[in-house]
């Protein structure tokens, strides 16, 4: 009790840090490889930084990028980024009720950072905080690095450019991310439904334009957890 | 490609990444989700998670229609394995990274 607000706040900060680091060792290659591909298609590492910063978004950087150099139009360029970051509204709605309340720079901050990992991690560390004040500082705390290592990543990989080995398929390391926080995840026959729905109706629908399997696969896979929620209550009733 | 959509597509694409991310936890404390709505949330992690990783580990599936089928899927299978077993980030993605060299290893050398 008797514990400094100060030097908690850094506690759960720093164990925001410790549950990002495995996953800089994924997002790093990624990084790299988004750098890499800006200089390849002909941008200098300015514009691939800029990217970086002002999108800290992967998939959506390399498909902006390779549009703009393809000649696409522009608002077909902004519809792509649209669509591939449609899931962010998805994650801000499910992390938006631990966030009441929050002061506006925190919320500023949280949003511009609201990505994939920091997510993921955050959701579930968040129920073991019971503080507004301690879930900013265990998001902030994860975040914070994981940003940095985007940025350094793009940087040195616009930097390095055509000297990183391609053979070594270090692209797959991203897909590995998602399966080590999702398994975990799957706690019931509800979350189970909603993986195996989510993960085939994506493939299925993978040649949908402007990444549109993602977020029809995703809605199937939300829609068969919630029916199976349904079920398993009904048979727990009867 | 000029400057100018250079950085039409850099500020636009920066800022409709960002509303999209800010969106609800800037509007949480003015608009109450109903009850329906929080209970479909609870699957998001899961659905969106799979629903990215699984079109990545097939990407390469129709670029490699091989007797073994796409390798990725079988380092994607270990890392499954992994995950359930360990709960570990770090584990899972090194086996299932390990699992990839040693299978395009041995592929290679069964010519």
């Amino acid at each position: 009790m008797a514990e400094r607000p100060i030097s908690s706040l850094c506690t759960h900060a720093v164990a925001g840090a410790r549950a990002i680091l495995p996953l800089l060792i994924s997002v790093l290659p990624f990084a790299l490889i988004v750098g890499v591909v800006a200089v390849r298609l002909g941008y200098s590492p300015w514009v691939a930084s800029a990217f970086s910063l002002l999108f800290f978004a992967g998939s959506s950087q390399l498909a902006a990028m390779q549009l703009l150099v393809g000649g696409a139009p522009l608002a077909i360029i902004l519809i792509t980024v649209f669509f591939i970051n449609l899931r962010f509204t998805m994650y801000s709605a499910s992390i938006a009720p631990w966030l009441r309340g929050a002061p506006a720079w925190a919320r500023a901050l949280i949003g511009y950072m609201l990505t994939d990992q920091p997510y993921m991690l955050s959701l579930y560390a968040f129920e073991q905080r019971p503080q507004l004040s301690q879930r900013v500082a265990y998001f902030l705390g994860g975040a914070l690095p994981f940003w940095l290592s985007w940025q350094m990543g793009t940087i040195a990989g616009a930097l390095l450019g055509a000297r990183l080995p391609e053979g070594w398929g270090l692209d797959f390391a991203v897909p590995l991310t998602f399966i080590a926080l999702l398994v975990p995840a799957i706690v019931d026959r509800a979350t189970l439904a909603a993986a195996a729905v989510g993960g085939i109706a994506a493939v299925l629908m993978h040649d949908l334009p402007w990444n549109l399997g993602l977020i029809v696969g995703a809605l199937c896979g939300i829609g068969a957890g919630v029916a199976m929620a349904s079920v398993s209550e009904r048979e727990h009733i009867s | 490609m000029s400057t100018f959509s250079l950085w039409c597509v850099l500020l636009a694409g920066g800022l409709i990444t960002f509303a999209l991310r800010a969106s609800f936890i800037a509007l949480v404390d003015h608009v109450t989700l109903g009850p329906r709505m929080r209970a479909a949330l609870r699957y998001v992690p899961v659905a969106v998670f799979s629903a990215m990783a699984w079109p990545a580990v097939m990407a390469e599936a129709h670029a490699m229609p091989s007797a073994l089928g796409n390798l990725r899927i079988w380092a994607a299978a270990v890392a499954v394995l992994v995950a359930w077993r360990t709960r570990n980030v770090l584990y899972t993605v090194l086996a299932g990274m390990g699992a990839l060299w040693s299978l395009t290893a041995l592929a290679r050398f069964l010519g």
